[in-house]
């Protein structure tokens, strides 16, 4: 065998490798075939009756509310963001000392963590909670945790915009804050949009954490909307349903980010 | 006060009187120093520009001609000397940067105009923000500058869909939007194609028939021959030489300026 093998051609040998894999591939898909049962695959994760008991609920409440956190979330977040990327190239150094630290906390701890400490520590150790339930409380703790990285992302924008850019407008008499919100932001927040909206498809994920904060029928957000359903009906099918939603949400966005990269790198 | 040596300035009379501006040089540097790290780019440097006078700069590159010109508005901080643009000392902690800017136009080599804003809001925000302008005279006063460019029908382009000589006639327009008193050019041409430097060097030289102070950092010597009044040649971080453009360049009596000029002109 071994010696017929060498005796083929370079291409030869490609071809034979190429096919060996299609064969391979095609025994693995026929086991699976075979081997699963379908109708209870079909009964347990693609139930009609039990999808159709979910409307409209699932839409009217839980999409609307994962939209309504991941919102909240992201404009908090990014006013955050903001304030920290400016602390950060700050020339005073206890501010960027105070961004580095925050960053570094933030991005370091997972975002289970904040949110428990911002919706149960805050009541325990003084008493007293965030407004808004858990839209507030949820939306705060994950703009907490967003700030850190989205930061980081506008940071690296700014410091993207040209060195000449800042000096035309400095040579022109406009002072430093001028210049940053009128000649830098602008110009860096066009080159950050891409990172920006990964963010913001990270965010629509995460929302699935608010169940930790407890819930009414009206706060479910699309996971635990599908959690409870699939506990009452003890069918999975609320799970498929929750999937294909949030992927409806998420696939456009990353689609967006990818037409924005092309066009970013033809240039404007 | 007066550690000056030199008995011929007038360094008395700006310490003690307010600024006059009829009275001073529109640019006077004094003793100036700069260095960037263990470089030392400016060692000394003394310099003046007149109202109304074209200074044309020379020198090799490296010499240090382009960081005296950034001092001069202070998008480069000197380590020692003075600075002072209509007699008032810029360089002083409490001068109003901002203010002294807004009489210095300033043209760089890569042009640097604002690519998220179309020719005309490049012309106006700086007038209409700094100078609280009204939006339409600041309009009115951009519309002129750009014919006087020759630019009249791009005020609605960007920046990027213009070729380079275009750009740099935007980017003088920007400068004269704020009416300033003097104007520094930091190679101006030389991010240029060739085919595209003299439409630059023609604005440049109407500005200076106009009797616009300027202070023009260049490798163009045909330029500096026919428009300067004056002609500074810096080497090594000092002014190495400095009189007419015939002096510097048909009679120069410094070994390094002569050597200088060799160069050029084999290329």
């Amino acid at each position: 065998m071994r010696q017929r093998l060498a005796s083929l051609t370079p291409r030869q040998r490609t071809r034979v490798y190429q096919v060996s894999m299609y064969v391979l591939a095609a025994i693995v898909v026929l086991v699976v075939v075979f081997l699963t049962d379908w109708e209870k695959v079909q009964k347990n994760f693609f139930n009609v009756d039990v999808a159709r008991d979910m409307f409209p609920e699932v839409i009217t409440t839980a999409a609307v509310n994962t939209a309504l956190y991941t919102a909240l979330s992201f404009v908090l977040g990014f006013i955050l963001a903001l304030a920290l990327a400016l602390m950060r190239l700050s020339s005073l150094r206890p501010f960027r000392a105070f961004a580095i630290g925050y960053i570094e906390l933030f991005r370091g701890l997972p975002a289970l963590i904040t949110l428990l400490f911002v919706g149960f520590g805050l009541p325990i150790a003084f008493g007293w909670r965030l407004p808004g339930g858990t839209l507030g409380n949820g939306s705060v703790g994950l703009a907490i945790v967003a700030g850190a990285y989205m930061a980081e992302t506008i940071r690296a924008g700014i410091e993207a915009v040209p060195k000449g850019q800042v000096e035309a407008a400095r040579s022109l008499g406009m002072s430093r804050t001028r210049t940053m919100f009128t000649i830098v932001l602008p110009q860096a927040f066009r080159i950050i949009i891409p990172p920006l909206t990964n963010e913001l498809v990270l965010l629509i994920k995460d929302t699935s954490l608010f169940f930790i904060l407890g819930s009414t029928p009206q706060t479910k957000e699309l996971t635990k909307f599908a959690r409870d359903f699939m506990s009452s009906t003890r069918n999975a099918t609320p799970l498929t349903v929750a999937a294909i939603l949030y992927l409806l949400l998420t696939l456009p966005l990353t689609f967006l980010v990818r037409r924005l990269e092309r066009s970013a790198a033809k240039g404007r | 006060m007066t550690d000056e040596t030199n008995p011929d300035t007038t360094d008395a009379d700006v310490m003690l009187t307010p600024p006059d501006p009829e009275a001073h040089h529109a640019i006077e540097v004094v003793d100036l120093y700069k260095s960037f790290g263990d470089l030392t780019v400016l060692s000394g440097i003394h310099f003046h520009v007149d109202r109304g006078e074209v200074v044309c700069v020379l020198g090799p590159s490296g010499s240090g001609k382009s960081t005296l010109l950034r001092c001069i508005n202070r998008l480069e901080e000197a380590d020692l000397g003075r600075v002072l643009v209509d007699g008032e000392d810029i360089t002083h902690p409490d001068a109003d940067v901002d203010k002294v800017r807004t009489r210095i136009g300033m043209v760089f080599q890569q042009f640097n105009l604002f690519p998220h804003l179309n020719v005309l809001r490049n012309l106006t925000i700086a007038p209409t923000g700094v100078l609280n302008t009204p939006k339409d005279e600041a309009e009115a006063f951009a519309h002129e500058m750009l014919e006087r460019v020759g630019l009249s029908d791009k005020a609605t382009e960007y920046p990027s869909r213009l070729s380079g000589g275009q750009q740099q006639r935007v980017a003088i327009a920007r400068a004269l939007c704020m009416r300033p008193a003097m104007m520094l050019f930091d190679e101006p041409t030389s991010a240029l194609d060739p085919e595209l430097i003299g439409e630059v060097l023609d604005v440049m030289r109407s500005l200076a028939d106009e009797g616009m102070t300027m202070m023009v950092v260049t490798h163009e010597m045909g330029f500096a021959a026919e428009v300067a009044d004056r002609i500074v040649f810096m080497d090594g971080g000092v002014v190495v030489e400095e009189g007419t453009p015939d002096q510097v360049l048909r009679n120069p009596q410094h070994e390094r300026t002569q050597r200088f000029l060799r160069m050029v002109d084999h290329n």
